[in-house]
């Protein structure tokens, strides 16, 4: 087990990667991809969990670390690790995957080689970016997780897949030229890409403020496009409702939180901190923004996508507002936002393949005759909007409640509109594609309820929404273990169930 | 004249006798015999030059045939790297040259007498010398250029390449000749140290002119690019791969030794130019690539960005800039060799299928042949753990190193928007042929062993410079550090001393 420990990080990073490179090389025979791509995504689900399972709780810095030399000049290493911060990310990615697989079972029908493999080579780059500490190492995976997402774009897009794929791509490839030469910039006058060493030197204030802002801006901003946050989200509706389920529930919003947490206010908290009032404001016009444009949508993916918008918002509120219950709170709903959005898309999913159909208007009256799939999705919809008991009341009472103690009551009050509205497109949703009069397509069409495929991936889903919601103390331990910015790092022992701002309490340091 | 001269000019020698060696054993055979087995003795003689540059570094670093020609790890990096092009693309073309074409003995010889040339290039520390050099690399690539007699095409390469590269040549000539007139000689080392103590200031900089307009012609960069796109199209496919590779290496080197050893006392005034040049190369390059629609003169475009990237790496501080030069001359030269091995699979010799649009549906044709097409167009976007990428990132670190930050938002920006028109080509591989008869001929390529060497090979390298790139970075640096210090101040003394 001690073994295991020590190259755990390297194992989830390889395997996906061995599974794809098996399945390149193996003939495309019927199911045979997909069988090679479940086993593989189970395998690596199952390396996660050791993760959280011998993680230690409380314990300062970075667990199961890796640091070997990869180039001499420039001082490249291959440097990972894991954090309260990033450990439950790394096991949702780890869930979604073989979940992904299982939507995909019967969807992709032709060139299966090609999606699975590059399926696979996307969770190496997710897993790349959760676990990485060399900020090249990063910046690779990073640009990594854009290849297959925007080759399978194009190749299974559902109406006009290139020209999806190619503005996701430009979106969030172009932001990162900035990105690069800032981490360059940063290596010219530091001499390390090692994310603690940039942390301590950031810190010590050795470096010229005026540029630092501008360094700190350009990371920002690639993460914010990848959110995507208010007003970048051109992207996000296009790609949702062209990408393939599974890869667009897999990659959804992760990245970009994740990395704004480590990269933007773990390297640069004062600069953070000055930004924070406009993100702040920008995450709360989106909330309200994606949730109006969520009410009008015709298409259910386009829809799913300004709801998901809206969320991400709330979640960059959560980051954002500084404070270390919002900062739970995010975390914990990136995982919640995880687990819902992957029921919800796997649900329209199946009545997309049902009906043929993602115009809401066609549908009605459901209920009657897909009656399990509509109590899965009423399930996820109450969960999405934050019903108590359900995951989603955690995650979104810690982020609001923070904001409003420590940020603004009025930010909060907005932001609890948008929340309100949220439950207004969810509920208006379910009623016109469940309930009301039955539509000529729900009595012509002989759809069928759920597949025992499809139980098998809604099952833990539903029961996480659940577990989740009802003890989310199996889960904040951990995330309250990580590691925060320098500055910050003392006061986060003190303020564990605190809300005061941080700001004060770095402040006073 | 004498042995260890000859030792320092090996692997020329290897491939005068290989090129020599073809056409003797051509004009031997029978007409009527085929003459594939040229192409084998070719890429022998090639792969004994490569490993005859190599056992060069075990050669004190020095010069030979009185200071005209040197042998230093700078030297062996670029020989290495043209050797290691030629070889891949005599493989591609002894798999892809039809049967019957015309003169195929004459053009497995030509390869060689051109690497020579190119070789030699980057090894002279003598103008003339260099000026001999560079004819002999042009000459057989205006020959190359022309080969496809029966398309109208060819032949107008080759005279555009062969007027618009003479005009280039005479620039750099008369360069040569201001730059002597400033300073009494044409060596190398001797001008690094006269130039600083040069009376006519104006000269020496209009001669510095004059040859970076002769060398930015060879290296296809803008505003010197025009020809770039024309003759790429006409070209074989073959010979593309090798002109836009090879004698651009060769030529990258002559800069590199002509700026840092010839004018380096004069940054501040072709420090400024070649930002411009960069700047324009990339922008012009990546602007009018967004609009092709035949896919070798977007990568012709394409061409043109790189060599702006590449250029960036002149803002680099000391030898870094060198090492982030010669490093992208070789991850550049791995994906583009690789590129156009595919596309002279895909398109055929005659270029049958030369749209993007042609090139519809090919992962369902050729799904090997697909993938490596998508893997190539990944690393000349610059993604992470491909040759493309560490190319870049050394490039526009160093720029950022020298301080040159915006020139390096802007290089990155314009790889930003390169992605699209590369991206053009992978999606459209990607997606499924439309009409169930496609109206052009879908010629099935085949897979001999030498193409698929060649493939294996130029991926491999692709992968690896991406994935180690430590070695070759180590290379280019050694490389650069000999570049860097000229001679020793007594050593030549001596030399002149001895004569």
């Amino acid at each position: 087990m001690a073994y295991l420990s020590e190259s755990i990080l390297t194992y989830i990073l390889l395997a996906p990667l061995v599974g794809a490179i098996l399945i390149a090389l193996l003939p495309d025979r019927g199911k045979l991809p997909a069988w090679i791509g479940l086993l593989t995504t189970l395998v690596t689900f199952l390396l996660t969990l050791h993760l959280p399972a011998h993680f230690m709780v409380g314990q300062h810095g970075f667990q199961f670390e890796i640091n070997r030399t990869w180039i001499e000049n420039p001082a490249i290493s291959y440097h990972v690790g894991i954090d309260g911060l990033s450990v439950w990310f790394v096991a949702l990615v780890g869930l979604l995957a073989p979940i992904g697989i299982l939507v995909s079972w019967n969807v992709i029908q032709k060139r299966r080689k090609v999606f699975y493999a590059l399926f696979l080579v996307q969770q190496t780059a997710m897993f790349g970016v959760f676990l990485s500490l060399d900020l090249i190492l990063f910046y690779g995976f990073w640009e990594l997780s854009l290849v297959p997402m925007a080759i399978l774009i194009a190749v299974y897009g559902r109406k006009d897949g290139p020209r999806a794929a190619l503005k996701f791509f430009l979106f969030t490839f172009i932001p990162s030229a900035p990105f690069l030469v800032a981490i360059l910039w940063l290596y010219a006058h530091t001499g390390s890409f090692n994310f603690s060493d940039l942390q301590m030197l950031i810190a010590s204030g050795s470096l010229p403020a005026g540029a630092l802002f501008w360094v700190a801006l350009a990371f920002l901003f690639a993460f914010t496009v990848k959110v995507p946050v208010f007003p970048l989200h051109g992207w996000l509706a296009d790609t949702f409702s062209e990408a393939p389920v599974a890869l667009a529930m897999v990659v959804a919003g992760k990245l970009g939180l994740y990395s704004m947490l480590r990269f933007h206010i773990g390297l640069f908290p004062v600069q953070a901190r000055a930004i924070a009032p406009l993100l702040v404001a920008l995450a709360v016009i989106g909330l309200l923004y994606g949730a109006c444009l969520a009410l009008v949508q015709r298409d259910f993916w386009r829809l799913l996508a300004f709801a998901a918008f809206s969320h991400l918002s709330l979640i960059t509120l959560g980051i954002y507002g500084l404070t270390f219950t919002g900062w739970d709170g995010a975390i914990y709903q990136v995982l919640n936002h995880g687990v819902v959005d992957a029921a919800l898309f796997l649900l329209l999913a199946i009545l997309e393949m049902r009906f043929g159909t993602s115009q809401i208007a066609a549908y009605g009256g459901l209920a009657r005759k897909v009656p399990q799939t509509a109590t899965f999705f009423v399930i996820a919809s109450l969960a999405m909007i934050g019903l108590p008991m359900l995951n989603g009341f955690v995650g979104e009472f810690l982020i609001l409640s923070s904001t409003f103690i420590g940020v603004s009551h009025s930010w909060a009050i907005a932001a609890t509109v948008g929340v309100i509205l949220g439950a207004a497109y969810m509920l208006w949703l379910v009623q016109r594609i469940f309930y009301g009069p039955e539509e000529a397509l729900a009595l012509s069409a002989d759809g069928k309820d759920l597949r025992p495929v499809e139980q098998l991936a809604l099952w833990p889903l539903a029961a996480l929404m659940l577990v989740m919601g009802l003890a989310p103390s199996l889960w904040l331990p951990t995330i309250e273990s990580r590691t925060g910015p320098p500055t910050f790092r003392s006061a986060s022992a003190l303020s564990r169930f605190n809300s005061s701002p941080v700001v004060q309490v770095g402040g006073q340091q | 004249m004498n042995f260890a001269d000859m030792l320092r000019i090996l692997p020329e020698i290897v491939l005068t006798l290989t090129g020599v060696l073809v056409m003797l054993v051509d004009a031997s055979l029978p007409a009527i015999t085929p003459r594939r087995s040229l192409g084998w003795i070719a890429a022998l003689g090639t792969t004994l030059a490569l490993w005859s540059s190599l056992w060069q570094l075990s050669l004190p670093v020095g010069t030979g045939f009185y200071g005209t020609v040197e042998t230093s790890p700078f030297t062996v990096f670029f020989h290495v790297l043209i050797c290691g092009i030629v070889l891949v693309v005599l493989l591609l073309s002894l798999d892809t040259l039809p049967e019957g074409s015309h003169h195929q003995g004459e053009f497995y010889a030509l390869i060689p007498f051109g690497a020579v040339g190119m070789c030699l290039l980057t090894s002279a520390v003598e103008l003339l010398v260099v000026f001999i050099a560079l004819e002999i690399s042009s000459i057989s690539t205006y020959i190359l250029a022309g080969y496809r007699k029966d398309s109208a095409r060819s032949p107008e390469a080759a005279i555009k390449y062969f007027l618009l590269g003479s005009f280039a040549t005479g620039f750099l000539l008369y360069g040569i000749a201001l730059v002597f007139g400033a300073t009494g000689t044409t060596e190398v080392y001797q001008l690094g140290r006269l130039i600083p103590l040069a009376t006519n200031h104006a000269m020496v900089v209009a001669a510095m002119a004059l040859m970076l307009v002769g060398i930015l012609f060879k290296v296809s960069a803008a505003p010197f690019h025009i020809w770039a796109p024309d003759v790429y199209e006409g070209a074989p496919s073959p010979v593309v791969a090798l002109m836009s590779t090879a004698p651009k290496a060769a030529a990258f080197a002559l800069l590199l030794r002509v700026l840092y050893e010839v004018f380096p006392g004069l940054r501040s005034a072709w420090e400024p130019l070649l930002w411009i040049v960069a700047i324009l190369s990339m922008t012009v390059g990546n602007v009018a690539a967004l609009r092709q629609q035949n896919v070798k003169r977007m990568l012709a475009y394409s061409s043109i960005a790189h060599a702006g990237y590449l250029l960036v790496a002149f803002a680099g501080m000391g030898s870094s800039g060198i090492a982030a030069a010669s490093f992208y001359a070789a991850a550049y030269a791995a994906m583009n060799v690789g590129i156009f091995a595919v596309v002279t699979l895909v398109g055929g010799y005659d270029d049958q299928l030369s749209l993007i649009a042609d090139y519809r549906g090919l992962i369902h044709r050729a799904p090997v042949l697909a993938s490596f097409l998508i893997f190539f167009l990944i690393s000349l976007i610059g993604i992470p753990f491909t040759a493309g990428f560490f190319g870049k990132f050394y490039s526009f670190s160093v720029a950022v190193g020298g301080n040159a930050i915006w020139l390096a938002v802007i290089g990155l920006l314009n790889s930003g928007l390169a992605s699209a028109y590369y991206l053009r080509l992978v999606f459209a591989a990607c997606q499924p042929p439309t009409e169930p008869e496609q109206p052009r001929i879908a010629v099935l390529p085949r897979f001999g062993v030498a193409v698929s060497a060649a493939l294996l090979f130029t991926a491999g390298a692709t992968l690896l410079l991406g994935i180690v790139p430590g070695q070759a970075l180590q290379a280019a640096e050694t490389g650069a550090h000999t570049l860097q210090i000229p001679a020793p101040e007594p050593a030549p003394a001596a030399l002149n001393a001895s004569k």
